[in-house]
């Protein structure tokens, strides 16, 4: 891929390791301004993994939405979205938030709860809300940093087909360049320019995605022989698991 | 649309900082009650020998090797002692009158059984063992008969035989670890009650201390204090397996319990006689009562009540000044807060100094700089379980999962920490409000007024019977504060637990972490002896 514009991050012949164990090797891998690249393959293959580690690349730019939001139970969806923005004020002005919220602070906030269909939900605390309106607050709260470059990792898991595709549409609109990892791959063809597939330790695919189908996607991994040897029955891409 | 009202605010915090607010109002309405005064005209100069004591030990100590060796000799055989009878009682733990029995067992401090024993059996090591080892079984079997309830009874049925070989081949295996992680921790808790024993007589550690620093020699209580700190900090290598099997044999060996002990079967009934209330003791006549009456009233009026008042005021502020204290010194060993492992480092080391210090000494240090009243035991015991919080939130908070874009620093404690950490803090606070309470028994044997004052005051006057009634008055406000504190964990303070069946896919994109409210069934997060035993880590 032939690009002079200078890459959002960029890797060479790269090995990542996890609990011990080499889950990529020989990785070589650029994004530059402006793509949206999905990352797919079988849970487990080290797609999160790499989302982490080119996150650690870029720290600071990215707005991140990791697959275990991290988020505190106990406070309202209002705070746990207002803490994106903890580094862009004052300590005082953070603690002032804490005791009473100021209502430009709660209008920001509100701006990007809406269009996901959390503004009512802002009041109440974390421990109070199913899976799915929690991932939604984790996608609020990166997307009021604002930042042009959005790293998610399954962001939009745990909601239903459509409200799916309609929220991960939203954050490719409001961010310039989008890394997602995601097992859904007509969610992947239909929404991102370009697919990164990895099996068995390294990128089997690397394509526009206008040049793909989700089922030649999907052949490729179930195809791949030493996948095939290791287990008979391949597993359908599922849901991940989201306790790991 | 602007919104220029803000809702209201609903979230399963609301009731944890109401908690919060009922202890600072409690602290408050303590504070017209809480006399200071200072005595010490001069406390600098107290202060200049102290320092100068501290950085030059004297380890040349007469009869130290003697008195480290009775402190480790009570401290073992009453644990040991403790736990085998414990381990016995666990096993019938829920029989009627047991349990009940055994909360009794376990509401008088170990200073006020020494005291008590001390008039059966003297200044004998049985004293010193059995004073320990009578409060440290019935929690054992408190503790134990948790345990092996809580043993998984699956592999257990699968044995065939009759309940003991399934007990044997299966319960204890299992058990076992947590068994004598627990056995250790109550070790370390024997070690230093052993050595506040000194304080009523016995020649232990404590009893040196207590000579130096009533004359003030500051070089011979550093070492003192240094070699107990050691002590503990060792513990991990000498309290444990063939060592600790040894030093057992050895102690017994060199200290027999049951030496130096005169049976007088005659004393029982004396002593009996010298418990009972002293108009009950002669013959039964129409103004028995009327006696009875004017026993009661004074020891009421002058003792018991201003003791009581006293214990709850100092408990009170002293619970206030331990959270507030936390609340400030656990982000000194927070990863999220203080990323430098070397600055986490003096924190630990820090903190471990603060809690491994016996209460009873920094109440010492304060009774000579700030002279008697209520004020010195608020420092030590505020001090001291300040440290032990700390430590135990620190912990928790080194085993939270914070995102990879977490904020740092302050941001990261009121918007991380404190929010996740708080039902955990809250849980410890209540323990150690139990706790303190407690121990002010101690600061009695100081003069500090207390309860404990009053008790120690009637057995110097050889007046048993006011002593024992004083001490089932302790008794019964250690059990009050026991179940409270019980019944506010178990609160349903969460309002999640309302919401949580309407909400079948939630639970595993939860954070499962320590110290998250959410994860503990609506209840704040239960104590369990794993909690304890951070503490002494």
């Amino acid at each position: 891929m032939a690009d002079n514009r200078s890459a959002v991050c960029e890797l060479h012949n790269l090995s990542l390791r996890h609990g011990g164990n080499t889950v990529l090797s020989g990785v070589n891998l650029r994004i530059t301004p402006g793509e949206v690249v999905a990352l797919v393959g079988e849970s487990g293959c080290g797609k999160s993994t790499l989302l982490s580690h080119l996150r650690a690349l870029v720290a600071g730019q990215v707005a991140w939405c990791p697959q275990l939001p991290g988020l505190v139970p106990v406070r309202s969806a209002f705070h746990n979205i207002y803490a994106g923005t903890l580094d862009q004020h004052s300590l005082l002005y953070n603690l002032r938030q804490l005791v009473r919220p100021s209502t430009t602070e709660w209008q920001r906030v509100l701006d990007v709860a809406e269009p996901l269909g959390i503004g009512g939900l802002l009041p109440k605390s974390l421990d109070q809300l199913s899976g799915g309106e929690r991932q939604r607050v984790n996608i609020a709260r990166a997307c009021i940093q604002k930042r042009s470059i959005f790293f998610g990792d399954e962001p939009v898991s745990a909601l239903d087909e459509f409200q799916g595709e309609r929220v991960l549409k939203m954050i490719i609109e409001r961010h310039h360049t989008c890394l997602l990892v995601l097992h859904d791959m007509d969610l992947a063809l239909s929404c991102c320019d370009r697919v990164i597939g990895i099996a068995n330790g390294k990128i089997v695919v690397d394509s526009p995605a206008k040049e793909l189908k989700a089922a030649t996607l999907a052949s490729i991994f179930h195809n791949h022989p030493v996948e095939v040897a290791q287990d008979p029955q391949p597993r359908r891409f599922g849901r991940p698991d989201l306790s790991c | 649309m602007l919104a220029t009202t803000l809702p209201p605010f609903d979230t399963s915090a609301r009731p944890q900082w109401q908690s919060a607010l009922v202890i600072l109002l409690a602290a408050l309405v303590c504070l017209p009650w809480f006399d200071v005064e200072l005595a010490n005209t001069q406390p600098w100069s107290e202060t200049k020998r102290l320092l100068a004591g501290l950085v030059r030990p004297q380890f040349a100590i007469d009869g130290l090797f003697t008195a480290i060796g009775y402190t480790l000799a009570v401290a073992l055989q009453a644990v040991t002692a403790a736990a085998l009878f414990g381990f016995l009682l666990a096993n019938i733990y829920n029989w009627p009158g047991v349990t009940a029995l055994m909360t009794v067992l376990r509401s008088v401090h170990e200073i006020f059984w020494a005291l008590l024993i001390l008039q059966v059996l003297g200044l004998s090591q049985l004293t010193g063992v059995l004073a320990l080892a009578i409060p440290y079984a019935a929690t054992f079997a408190r503790v134990f008969a948790e345990i092996l309830q809580e043993t998984p009874s699956y592999p257990s049925r699968q044995i065939p035989g009759g309940n003991l070989s399934r007990f044997i081949f299966s319960t204890l295996p299992l058990a076992w670890p947590r068994l004598s992680t627990y056995f250790r921790y109550r070790l370390e808790c024997a070690l230093r009650a052993s050595v506040v024993l000194g304080f009523v007589g016995l020649p232990t550690l404590g009893y040196l201390l207590e000579g130096y620093l009533k004359q003030g020699s500051y070089r011979e209580v550093t070492a003192l204090l240094m070699l107990f700190i050691g002590l503990v900090l060792v513990q991990r290598w000498w309290a444990r397996g063939p060592v600790a099997w040894g030093l057992l044999l050895v102690s017994l060996w060199w200290l027999p319990p049951l030496a130096g002990v005169a049976w007088q079967p005659s004393l029982f009934g004396q002593l009996l006689k010298d418990f009972t209330p002293a108009p009950l003791r002669g013959e039964w006549s129409s103004d028995t009562l009327a006696q009875l009456w004017h026993w009661f009233v004074p020891l009421w009026s002058e003792q018991m009540l201003p003791g009581i008042a006293n214990t709850l005021v100092l408990g009170q502020l002293a619970l206030l000044l331990a959270g507030a204290l936390a609340l400030m010194w656990f982000p000194l060993v927070s990863p999220g807060c203080v990323p430098s492992l070397w600055t986490r480092r003096l924190g630990h080391g820090f903190l471990v100094v603060m809690r491994s210090l016996p209460e009873i000494l920094l109440a010492f240090f304060g009774l000579i700089f700030f002279g008697p009243s209520l004020l010195p035991g608020v420092l030590a015991l505020g001090l001291h379980n300040a440290a032990i919080l700390a430590h135990l939130v620190g912990t928790y908070s080194g085993e939270l999962n914070l995102r990879a874009d977490a904020p740092t620093g302050w941001n990261c404690y009121f918007y991380e920490l404190l929010p996740r950490l708080y039902g955990q803090f809250l849980s410890f606070t209540l323990y150690r409000w139990e706790t303190i309470l407690r121990e002010t028994a101690i600061l009695g044997m100081l003069g500090i007024p207390t309860l404990g004052f009053f008790i120690d005051s009637a057995f110097e006057d050889f007046r048993l019977d006011r002593a024992v009634l004083l001490i089932a008055a302790s008794a019964v406000l250690n059990i009050v504060a026991e179940r409270l504190a019980h019944w506010l964990r178990h609160r349903k303070t969460d309002k999640a637990s309302q919401h949580r069946g309407r909400n079948p896919e939630g639970q595993p994109v939860a954070e499962s972490g320590p110290g998250q409210v959410g994860g503990h069934g609506g209840s704040l997060p239960d104590l369990k002896w794993d909690d304890l035993r951070r503490a002494s880590r």
